[in-house]
């Protein structure tokens, strides 16, 4: 089968350091991919390249059967079909819950208004925030931020969902509101691309793992292996800086 | 104080202002149209109008309006092209206003958190979409005391419109003056004039930026 997206031999630098270095990736219908690898070593900016945010050196990015990387005017129709959540929540802080999730898919998409609405309404229910529709986005918390604009994402029936750290800004107990949340629309169906530094969630949620670094793929695997037993010295040594190797000795 | 002076000239008064307010208006509102469109081009680096925009901005506001009027009034004809003094008083009051206002609309967009463009691009809304629906209720909330204070700015700058021979405020005042020799009474009339039509629109902008402040958004970065 076909994938739904194709990645082939990106680069893309900044100023001239390069920050991809020839990417390439497959992910196919339904599939969850998780790009793990230490900050600054291209995940992100592989993500934004997939959606335009930022335009790539070198290589194509395909989608399904149109070559995305080099469309310029239309980017906003490839975009309708690429969903992306960020670190930062973005959402837009003039508009009340229900207008955020409703500009997408009666504007860009032209859809009926009351019928969009019942979606993000019933969307909003599955997420545990049906009494906040009408709020103001700055009443919410990190976590109920983050499953709002989840919900947003979703309502554009996006082929394809890109996630950009969307906990790393949140504190600890508002993590697995939103995780689990993700985890339910891995178990729907929905295709994923996720860059996290949850290492539970990733091995939880990933069909498939992808550990970057400098710029490469540098190791690629299922994530009980990927986890239990990294092929790399590279990915071993990033995931154990995640477990605490000393204890103090003069504890009282 | 003479009275009776004031009272026999207020009719004047009226003609004046409503003069210097209707073209006033005519060139802030023309402003406003200008300047977005100029501070649009230069926001998303549209190639050559981003450069005419900015080369125009520099110009209009680093010459004085006086010399504009002139330019367009008495220059103008010397190649042909002859206008009247309503469409000269327009026309220079939007080629000033409008580099003002683009710089109080650039200010607002650029408080915008570049996160929130992107927001937008992802949910697939075109440019245009994005601007009406994301970002410029974001940026007038922030731009609000500039494009106000420019607004009054602009109306004040009509006073130059007597050079036009257009009966605006200070043209009526300086006939009355010079002609009657009553100093005292007829720029305190102007003064008086003045405040009514400017005061009114003090008192909206400070009342619309309490409302946008207290609206909750414009300053907020991450949401």
């Amino acid at each position: 089968m076909n994938p739904i997206l194709s990645v082939k031999n990106i680069q893309k630098s900044f100023d001239g350091t390069g920050v991809l270095k020839g990417v390439s990736l497959d992910i196919h219908e339904g599939e969850v991919v998780v790009v793990i690898g230490p900050s600054g070593c291209g995940k992100s900016t592989l993500l934004r390249c997939i959606n335009g945010l930022e335009r790539i050196d070198g290589g194509e990015i395909w989608l399904r059967d149109q070559r995305i990387s080099d469309q310029e005017k239309n980017m906003h129709l490839v975009r309708q079909k690429i969903g992306m959540v960020f670190q930062s929540y973005d959402l837009f802080p003039h508009m009340k819950v229900m207008d955020n999730l409703l500009l997408g898919p009666t504007k860009a998409l032209k859809r009926p208004a009351d019928e969009a609405k019942a979606e993000a309404m019933e969307m909003l229910k599955r997420v545990g925030l049906a009494e906040k529709a009408d709020a103001l986005p700055r009443t919410l918390s990190g976590g109920q931020k983050q499953r709002v604009a989840l919900v947003r994402a979703m309502l554009m029936h996006p082929e394809l969902l890109l996630l950009d750290e969307i906990t790393a800004a949140l504190d600890p107990e508002m993590v697995s509101e939103v995780l689990n949340v993700v985890i339910d629309l891995a178990e729907q169906g929905m295709t994923m691309a996720i860059v996290t530094h949850e290492m539970r969630f990733a091995e939880a949620v990933a069909d498939r793992v992808l550990f970057m670094e400098q710029g490469v793929i540098v190791e690629e695997g299922a994530p009980a292996e990927f986890f239990r037993e990294p092929r790399t010295e590279r990915a071993r040594q990033f995931l154990q800086s995640f477990t605490y190797a000393s204890t103090r000795k003069n504890a009282r | 104080m003479d009275w009776s002076f004031v009272s026999a000239h207020v009719s004047d008064f009226i003609g004046g202002a409503w003069v210097t307010l209707r073209f006033g208006l005519y060139g802030v509102l023309c402003s406003l149209v200008l300047g977005l469109l100029c501070c649009l081009a230069r926001y998303f680096r549209v190639p050559v109008l981003k450069s005419i925009a900015h080369g125009y901005i520099e110009l209009a506001r680093n010459t004085p309006l006086l010399v504009q009027l002139f330019f367009l009034y008495a220059g103008l004809p010397r190649v042909g092209i002859r206008l009247s003094a309503e469409a000269c008083a327009v026309i220079g009051l939007t080629f000033l206003g409008g580099a003002y206002m683009a710089e109080g609309f650039r200010s607002g967009l650029e408080s915008v958190d570049k996160s929130q463009r992107e927001a937008g691009e992802c949910l697939g809304l075109t440019r245009w979409q994005n601007i009406r629906y994301v970002l410029l209720p974001q940026a007038l909330a922030t731009a609000a005391p500039a494009l106000f204070a420019n607004v009054i700015f602009l109306i004040k700058e009509t006073s130059m419109f007597s050079v036009l021979a257009m009966m605006d405020l200070m043209n009526v005042a300086d006939t009355l003056r010079t002609s009657g020799g009553r100093t005292i009474e007829v720029l305190f009339m102007l003064v008086v004039a003045y405040l009514a039509l400017l005061l009114p629109v003090s008192l909206i902008a400070t009342f619309t930026e309490r409302r946008l402040r207290y609206a909750g958004f414009g300053n907020q970065r991450s949401v």
